[in-house]
């Protein structure tokens, strides 16, 4: 790992979007409890971060909490309100081939009418690059990803994890800097997850990519990660904590030190949810009574 | 053995006789020149059968058809993948197409006639009016139903707006546009009744309209019948060629 700094995210927010601004203030919609009050529609807000160039770094964080919001943002799929993103000191405004993604869903992200080496082939045939040489930079990534073989298959001849693997290499053979990874093993048994998990660590080994990868699975975040980014629950979520895993590669899932560092990262876990929680509790409440102040008053008019 | 009973009530074969079986019977209560039986009309069959009209009339109705509708399939796709995937074109056109797709051809049958003439070209442009509609609306449908992570993979491997249009909506497309054409394909067989009823001497259509002129109902079933099987072939055959084809598309026939 370098000292450069590959992605810079710098006091960015990101509120909600405006269509979708009639739903927060609904109160009692069990999706959006937390969601009272004026002030409270930021999904993200003053969130910090830097990612080194070759770093495997985790967001980890509950489901909803916003993590996904910023992967979206740095993939370039989304706005933000405010702040900075950078990569290599350049404002990221929208998506680009520096920027591979794995999304989480393998079904809707690979295409189902091209075959395996095709699909692999898009993002090079997107740059104009020759035949002959896409051919054999199609044949090295899925080589890479454990599918040699399966090139003329299409994709519904293929697993979920094979599947997946189609996705990866996909995105290697584009050649990107960056590989953004939206739980990507997700759906996965968790046999299957395991072996792509290892996988995963070999290519990144391999190839030197700076991995961005986002999952709300403790063990896979511990497994992986470098360092790990731990998120509060949105609105207003951010990055509250960052761990940095002190163990080299390969690791042991079993080992009791693993064991540990994946207790004290639960905890650290916990901790952020709990606190952000009872922030959207106070919010809530402070919100609650400037209602009934403004109802009070409105009685009173009438 | 016990399949073979199940095979036949599946393939429709019961429906048909008993199709026949009530044509029959009604044909009894009636003259030939009124309601003719099925021996009838297979006898007026055998004599444009021998003398060559009815195969006539087949092949320039069918020419008509697939001329018509090859024209509304060239327009119709393109304009519908466009009015999906480009919201300012879909502002611009879809309020035309939602009020011409409630008027029916027959509507514009003395307009056409006016203004292209007694010819083929009348009649063709008929054809293709009534039968661009299931086509355009399929096709937008089909560019709605494509997942947007389709698109957002297709921008991060680095295709542009041209690229991705290309190579995520339209083959994205391919199974709504399928139903589409086949859609517009029956809606163009029904419509060259319209257009053979009118300044036409020869047609299925001008078959079944003029045939009344004589007091030969029996020459109306013959083109209603026909014209019912040349729609059910041609829908097979076009499902057939699109399963075999169009498989990892998402064409399950």
């Amino acid at each position: 790992m370098s000292e450069k700094v590959k992605i810079r995210i710098d006091h960015m927010g990101k509120k909600y979007d405006v269509e979708n601004k009639a739903l927060l203030f609904t109160k009692g919609n069990s999706a959006h409890d937390n969601f009272v009050g004026h002030e409270s529609d930021y999904v993200l807000k003053n969130v910090n971060l830097e990612i080194k160039e070759g770093e495997f770094h985790i967001f980890l964080g509950a489901s909803g909490c916003g993590k996904t919001t910023l992967l979206n943002i740095v993939a370039g799929f989304l706005n933000k309100t405010e702040g900075h993103v950078t990569l290599d000191d350049k404002e990221i405004l929208g998506p680009g081939s520096e920027r591979g993604v794995v999304f989480q869903n393998a079904d809707s992200a690979i295409f189902p009418w091209l075959t395996v080496q095709k699909n692999v082939e898009y993002g090079l045939r997107m740059r104009g690059v020759k035949k002959d040489e896409r051919r054999k930079i199609a044949f090295d990534a899925l080589e890479l990803v454990g599918l040699k073989g399966h090139e003329n298959k299409y994709p519904d001849e293929l697993s979920g994890g094979m599947k997946q693997r189609v996705q990866i290499a996909r995105s290697i053979a584009a050649n990107p800097e960056v590989l953004i990874m939206d739980e990507p093993f997700g759906a996965l048994d968790a046999q299957t997850r395991r072996t792509l998990q290892d996988e995963l660590i070999r290519i990144w080994k391999k190839t030197g990519k700076t991995i961005l990868f986002v999952t709300h699975d403790i063990a896979e975040a511990v497994y992986l990660g470098e360092n790990i980014s731990i998120f509060s629950v949105a609105p207003d979520a951010s990055i509250v904590d960052k761990i940095q895993v002190p163990y080299s590669y390969p690791r042991n899932i079993n080992d009791e030190k693993i064991g540990e560092f994946i207790k004290y990262t639960t905890e650290k876990l916990e901790n952020a949810i709990r606190s952000s929680k009872e922030k959207h509790e106070q919010k809530k409440l402070t919100a609650s009574e400037d209602y009934e102040e403004e109802e009070a008053v409105s009685k009173i008019a009438v | 053995m016990r399949n073979i009973p199940r095979k036949i009530i599946k393939s429709g074969f019961i429906s048909w006789v008993v199709l026949f079986v009530l044509w029959g019977i009604v044909s009894l209560f009636y003259t030939e020149s009124f309601f003719p039986s099925p021996l009838e009309t297979y006898k007026g069959f055998k004599e444009i059968v021998l003398n060559g009209k009815l195969l006539e009339d087949i092949s320039i109705s069918v020419q008509r058809v697939l001329l018509g509708w090859s024209r509304a399939l060239l327009i119709g796709i393109p304009v519908g993948l466009l009015i999906g995937r480009f919201r300012i074109v879909n502002w611009f056109i879809e309020p035309f197409i939602n009020f011409f797709r409630f008027v029916p051809a027959i509507g514009f049958l003395t307009l056409f006639l006016m203004w292209f003439g007694v010819g083929e070209e009348s009649k063709l442009i008929l054809i293709t009016y009534a039968s661009i509609f299931p086509i355009i609306i399929n096709t937008i449908a089909g560019v709605n139903t494509i997942n947007p992570v389709k698109y957002q993979a297709a921008e991060s491997l680095g295709a542009n707006k041209l690229q991705s249009f290309i190579t995520v909506t339209v083959p994205g497309a391919v199974p709504s546009i399928l139903t589409g054409a086949r859609l517009g394909l029956s809606t163009a067989i029904i419509s060259i009744v319209g257009a053979e009823m009118l300044a036409a001497n020869s047609g299925l259509g001008y078959l079944v309209y003029t045939s009344r002129l004589y007091y030969r109902t029996d020459w109306i079933f013959v083109g209603i019948v026909t014209l019912g099987i040349l729609g059910f072939f041609a829908d097979k055959f076009l499902r057939f060629i699109a399963k075999k084809s169009l498989k990892h598309y998402g064409v399950t026939g």
